[in-house]
């Protein structure tokens, strides 16, 4: 009997430290070989094999499969980008697998289309993409919105309206699509219809991340806008008084604005030399065009800010 | 069902509790819990998905292995024991003795069904906070779940009325996997000529067909399954298990079992 309960504590204590001793070795081992993950590598890169493979389970597999390529693209998008090479190879089993799986259709295209090192920078793979999406999900609005959306981006405005007008022709979509799809045949490259084509993107959602883009891409279009104003006049006051103003300060206590301006963010703008209208926290308002402070290098890694 | 196969059908199902089958339904539990909290963490907009796709998979998997793995031993097993001998020297027709060991494990495997059904209806109360009303698909994909069972339970008893049970495994798994691919069967066959046509399309007749008793993606995605489809199935599960255990029993009537 004691013998018997030498034997089990010997071997409870070996199990132990042996499996400790694994654990601890598997890590030395991962952080000698930091780039021999798995994600580098697709082991059956054929959909129609995995498909079969998969002996008719393929609604499951392709949720590992999206699983994958949210994990694949964030792992990336989180060390400060990379080429994204097996992107457009993993959603396009995931979608083969299940044609039916709209939000990799809705967050693949995102992916493909945000430019390097954001994202894969593939706007044709996009396209491909969401055409096969559509092809599968005909009455999903969505889909057409996406669609116009990568169009909208490549300033393809045309295609854009099209695509808006085929979408809003669905017995059961948003109203919103008629009106992009005039707006965009109109003022295809105007603020405006980028602001509204945010709006609508963030209305249409309950996905946070996607209201926490929408919103950020919003707050980049007002900066535009300010600036732009705020920049017309700075220029207004060269012309009155013969001199750039070094601060906004300056600017209020001659009358020629009320207080110093906010951006969306509720930051002050600053004044460069030039007259040059520039945010003073870059880091906190990702896609600005303008604004930037002179010799400002953009965060590969866009920080949004929770939408609401 | 007379009393006899009634008798047989209850010593069966209890064999399989004595047996720890319904042991499964831990792991599958547990499986259920990790998916439902994790998945959500993991991916995006895919935990309703995941957890109507992961747990009519896996009712679908851990069935169809009790089926093979009980099934293939439910005749050979009573003859290694001997038992068959006691239960054969009683009034029971050998056709009674299979019938009853088919119900028995057939019963189990709804009472197993049932129980991960609440596991998967549970776990997408906790995902999704409601219910909506095309989860009442769920149920069909389930029923179509228990008939694929019915099919393989037949199968493996079949099997084992003539075979060891290394052998009766290996021969019901691949029929579960070329009765997966039946659909790429017939089409094969339809682009053949002549004598290799009417071989593969036999072949395809002949073998169980699960891929159209597996309808888990289109619910998953809240298309409803049409009571057609169900009526249909229903009969075709029902025809081909009867054809199935005639056999086994035609086999076994035959069997020299001294």
């Amino acid at each position: 009997m004691i013998r018997s309960r030498q034997v089990t504590t010997i071997a409870s204590t070996v199990l132990i430290c042996s499996m400790a001793s694994a654990a601890l070795l598997i890590r030395t081992v991962d952080r000698a070989r930091p780039n021999a993950t798995l994600q580098e590598m697709l082991y059956v890169s054929s959909p129609k094999l995995l498909k079969r493979l998969c002996l008719g389970y393929d609604g499951l597999l392709a949720d590992v499969y999206w699983t994958r390529t949210v994990q694949y693209f964030g792992g990336i998008h989180s060390r400060g980008g990379g080429t994204y090479k097996l992107l457009w190879p993993l959603l396009n089993i995931t979608t083969k697998l299940d044609p039916h799986l709209i939000p990799a259709y809705e967050f693949g295209e995102t992916f493909l289309l945000a430019k390097p090192p954001q994202g894969a920078g593939d706007p044709q793979k996009a396209i491909d993409l969401v055409r096969y999406g559509i092809q599968n999900n005909p009455g999903d609005w969505h889909l057409y919105y996406d669609l116009a959306f990568i169009y909208y981006d490549q300033k393809n405005y045309r295609d854009a309206a099209e695509a808006f007008l085929r979408g809003s022709q669905l017995t059961d979509t948003h109203p919103f699509l008629k009106i992009m799809a005039a707006q965009m045949a109109q003022h295809g490259g105007d603020l405006q219809t980028a602001r509204m084509m945010w709006t609508a993107t963030y209305q249409t959602t309950h996905d946070k991340m996607i209201q926490a883009n929408a919103a950020a891409h919003l707050s980049a279009i007002q900066v535009d806008d300010d600036v732009t104003a705020l920049e017309h006049l700075v220029q207004e006051y060269r012309d009155r008084t013969g001199h750039f103003p070094q601060t906004f300060s300056e600017m209020v206590s001659a009358g020629a604005i009320r207080g110093i301006p906010l951006d969306p963010l509720r930051h002050p703008y600053r004044l460069e030399s030039g007259g040059r209208v520039v945010v003073s926290n870059p880091d906190d308002l990702p896609f600005l065009d303008n604004g930037l402070p002179s010799g400002y290098i953009p965060n590969p890694v866009p920080k949004l800010s929770p939408a609401n | 069902m007379n009393s006899r196969i009634f008798h047989i059908a209850t010593n069966t199902f209890r064999e399989a509790v004595r047996d720890r089958v319904l042991y499964n339904l831990i792991a599958f539990a547990v499986l259920m819990s990790a998916a439902a909290v994790l998945v959500g963490q993991i991916s995006i907009q895919i935990e309703r998905l995941v957890v109507i796709n992961l747990g009519l998979t896996a009712v679908s998997l851990f069935g169809i292995v009790i089926a093979i793995f009980i099934g293939i031993g439910l005749v050979s097993k009573e003859i290694d024991k001997r038992t068959l001998y006691t239960v054969l020297s009683r009034p029971v027709r050998r056709w009674e003795f299979i019938a009853g060991k088919f119900f028995g494990l057939a019963g189990t495997l709804v009472v197993n069904t049932f129980f991960m059904a609440i596991g998967v209806f549970a776990a997408l109360a906790y995902v999704a906070h409601q219910f909506v009303s095309s989860d009442v698909s769920i149920l069909v994909a389930l029923y179509f779940i228990v008939l694929q069972f019915v099919i393989i339970t037949a199968l493996a008893l079949f099997f084992s009325s003539f075979s060891t049970p290394i052998f009766s495994a290996i021969f019901a798994f691949w029929l579960f996997v070329i009765g997966s691919f039946a659909q790429d069967l017939r089409n094969f066959a339809a682009m053949t000529h002549s004598f290799t046509r009417w071989l593969a399309t036999g072949a395809a007749y002949v073998v169980p067909n699960f891929s159209a008793l597996n309808v888990i993606g289109q619910v998953a995605h809240g298309e409803s399954v049409s009571s057609q489809l169900i009526l249909l199935n229903t009969a075709y599960a029902v025809v081909y298990s009867v054809a199935v255990l005639s056999a086994a029993v035609l086999i076994f009537e035959r069997r020299n079992l001294k």
